[in-house]
């Protein structure tokens, strides 16, 4: 399936900003289930310093606002094929290994609701079936909702709060599997909707790492394993890792930002 | 002059015999009259007290911080004594480059199960933002102070690694400067092997790490947490005498995906930088948001090749004092030799058998945090009392993996001067080592630190240490 993405993300500050960087994880790889066909990333505001893979392979801008600046957006525009895998991603390895996906972090850090998900794994005959049941019992613990959480809130409150969005699912599932002694990962991508073009953010998934098959891929927020509507840009041990954007500035402007996003065929 | 016979005494072996390293010393020292040494002593103190706020013209707080006691009777080591000392940092410096590699790409020895995993997994100092990162030369520890005690004639221990931020080479060359200035015959009577080439060969050693892509010649620059720092002095004093900027986080910015200070004359590229900062405190943007000592980005620009950061983040995993104790190993694995220094008996206290060891024995032992420093959170169990091993052996139960413990050593004693004439005070050793990819630089001695009060053990300054000018005799 071939898949034409449209991304922008502008952030508008309501003072100048005399120095500011924005780490930047929105450029895909080409695997066995992707193929880039074309990708573009263009800044206006600011320029890109540098480029680099980080720990879990993710091809990283550092980019700089321009000096005084009160708007800064990047754009990407660009097309992949996808290539249905039935949510398998598989024996692919980088360099951290494996038991770097066992470690928990601030925001993945099992609490007492978390444990008592990933007791249920724990007692699974079949490993897989046991994390299909986990996906399934995160969203009915807590469902699809855009004003229970925030972008710093963890698993733990996610799941307490009762709902949450795709990246509160995705860390989740990847705290609960942990705490199983599973490897896990959050994954940050694209997915195209068969509703709708455009859409209010970029989505998030997790994997798990079953010995044998290898990575698979866990869709919570949408129950099911991720197909060839789906495009991966970044993998981490949670949200914060595998952040499309994370940036610092000083001074005491305030910012405010606007996504504009389109998936299609 | 007597000796104190429990302890191997350098200078003084049994009554009245000097022992060979200290002979001329000793020569000169009888010749001495008491009055005139007890002047010296006095001067030296002055003599720090001046370079000490000539160095800090920013504030008291550092310069209170830079008067450590001095002892004027050196610490004399001979030459072969010397040699293979010198000879087993080296190889012990070597496996932890190695080692720090392989801890960074495949863990190999994770692999080979000579270090456990969890040892890794779970430790503080592993960043996994170094995972795959290949830093200027492949070396991750620039600067290494290894921390040695004696204990007999043949009798060398390493008992802790500093691979991440060995502090104390200003009071080294200090010590050397007041010496000379103070007894300038006795340099012309006796050869030791100079140290003042130190700050010359850091700088050189520190630009031979530049990365592949630096034009010119490397800039150098040291970069501090400030004024507040309790080793700011140090960090001043080795800018000043490499002869390099010594900037401070918010001098430094990303300019042209490098990083670049500051200056009168626009920003000037700087191609390494002997931080003095903590990992944690190093970058915002990639580790503690709230680090207002760091510079954002510079873990970016590292990770694009594009600076030396020295010593490397994440170099830290290699002395912590739960790895410590594989350290023997790991020379091993990654040398094929064996250690040529030795390791102090350790018990890791993780190991329930350990521990119910060391709370059977505690006064006995010396138990450290794994991951403190400078002396702090340890209990020497025969200088405890009652009440504290108790307290000690609670926290012990509590949280088990935080401690290590190790017997109370022997450590050897050399003589310091007091009203009364000599008196034996135990002492260790901190050499330091500079890294570059085709060379190591051991200065000869290093840092001696000795314990001032009488049967103390406790060498580090912040408990009340003090420190001897260290010779290293030429043949």
């Amino acid at each position: 399936m071939k898949l034409r993405i449209q991304h922008t993300t502008k952030y508008h500050y309501d003072a100048p900003v005399s120095y500011g960087l924005q780490q930047i994880r929105l450029i895909p790889a080409s695997s066995k289930h992707q193929t880039v066909q074309s990708w573009a990333v263009d800044i206006k505001g600011g320029s890109t310093e540098l480029e680099f893979e980080d720990q879990y392979q993710n091809k990283t801008l550092l980019v700089k606002a321009d000096p005084e600046t009160t708007e800064l957006s990047v754009d990407v525009v660009g097309e992949v094929e996808t290539h249905c895998s039935d949510g398998v991603f598989g024996r692919v390895y980088g360099t951290a290994p494996l038991w770097h996906f066992r470690q928990s972090t601030p925001r993945t850090q099992a609490g007492r609701g978390v444990r008592k998900l990933a007791k249920t794994l724990q007692k699974a005959p079949d490993i897989l079936d046991g994390l299909h049941a986990l996906s399934s019992a995160i969203i009915d613990a807590a469902p699809y909702s855009m004003t229970d959480t925030e972008a710093h809130t963890t698993a733990e409150e996610a799941l307490s709060a009762g709902g949450g969005v795709c990246q509160d699912h995705a860390q989740i599932f990847v705290s609960a599997a942990r705490v199983a002694g599973i490897p896990a990962r959050y994954i940050s991508g694209y997915l195209m909707m068969n509703d709708r073009v455009d859409q209010d953010a970029s989505h998030a998934w997790a994997e798990a790492h079953l010995d044998g098959l290898g990575w698979v891929g866990f869709d919570v927020s949408n129950r099911i394993c991720p197909d060839e509507r789906y495009v991966r840009i970044a993998t981490g041990l949670d949200s914060h890792d595998a952040s499309p954007m994370s940036g610092i500035r000083l001074g005491s402007a305030r910012e405010s930002m606007i996504v504009s996003l389109q998936v299609q065929q | 002059m007597t000796s104190d016979r429990q302890y191997f005494d350098e200078m003084l072996s049994g009554a009245d015999k000097v022992r060979e390293p200290y002979s001329d010393y000793e020569k000169w020292f009888i010749q001495e009259d008491v009055l005139r040494l007890s002047k010296k002593a006095k001067e030296a103190e002055a003599f720090f007290r001046r370079t000490g706020i000539t160095f800090n013209v920013y504030g008291q707080a550092a310069a209170q911080e830079r008067l450590i006691p001095f002892d004027l009777i050196p610490r004399i080591i001979a030459n072969r004594e010397w040699a293979k000392l010198s000879k087993g940092i080296e190889q012990r410096v070597r496996g932890i480059n190695a080692f720090l590699y392989d801890i960074y790409h495949r863990q190999e020895i994770l692999r080979a199960g000579i270090v456990p995993v969890e040892l890794i997994a779970q430790n503080e100092a592993f960043l996994p933002q170094m995972i795959g990162v290949s830093p200027p030369g492949g070396i991750y520890t620039h600067i290494v102070g290894t921390d040695i005690v004696r204990t007999g004639e043949d009798d060398f221990f390493v008992l802790e690694d500093n691979a991440r931020t060995p502090s104390g080479v200003s009071y080294m060359l200090e010590n050397r400067e007041t010496m000379l200035q103070m007894f300038p015959e006795l340099f012309s009577q006796i050869k030791v092997q100079p140290v003042s080439d130190y700050p010359k060969n850091l700088r050189r050693s520190l630009a031979a790490c530049a990365p592949p892509n630096c034009q010119g010649k490397p800039c150098v620059a040291v970069l501090t947490p400030g004024i507040h720092n309790s080793a700011y002095f140090e960090h001043s004093f080795l800018a000043d005498q490499m002869g390099v900027e010594l900037v401070e986080g918010h001098d430094l910015q990303v300019v042209d995906g490098r990083i670049a200070m500051r200056t009168t004359e626009g920003f000037k590229v700087i191609d390494v930088l002997y931080r003095r900062v903590d990992d944690e405190y190093l970058d915002p943007l990639n580790f503690n948001p709230s680090s207002m000592l760091g510079v954002p980005g510079i873990m970016d620009v590292y990770r694009a090749g594009n600076i030396t950061i020295a010593n490397a983040p994440g170099t830290g995993i290699a002395d912590d004092k739960a790895i410590y104790s594989y350290m023997p190993d790991i020379i091993e694995f990654y040398t094929g030799e064996k250690a040529i220094l030795k390791n102090v008996e350790t018990y890791r206290c993780s190991d329930p058998d350990s521990l119910k060891y060391v709370l059977d024995n505690l006064a006995d032992l010396v138990v450290k945090e794994v991951h403190g420093s400078g002396g702090y959170g340890m209990l020497v169990g025969p200088a405890a009392s009652k009440k504290e091993l108790a307290t000690f052996a609670a926290k012990l139960r509590k949280s088990p993996s935080n401690y290590i413990a190790q017997p109370t050593l022997s450590l050897s004693t050399v003589p310091i001067f007091t009203k009364k004439g000599l008196a034996p005070r135990h002492v260790d050793l901190r050499p330091f080592a500079l890294v570059s990819p085709n060379s190591m630089d051991i200065t000869p001695g290093g840092l001696t630190r000795v314990a001032l009060k009488a049967g103390s053990l406790v060498v580090n300054s912040s408990q009340g240490g003090g420190t001897k000018d260290t010779w290293v005799l030429e043949d």
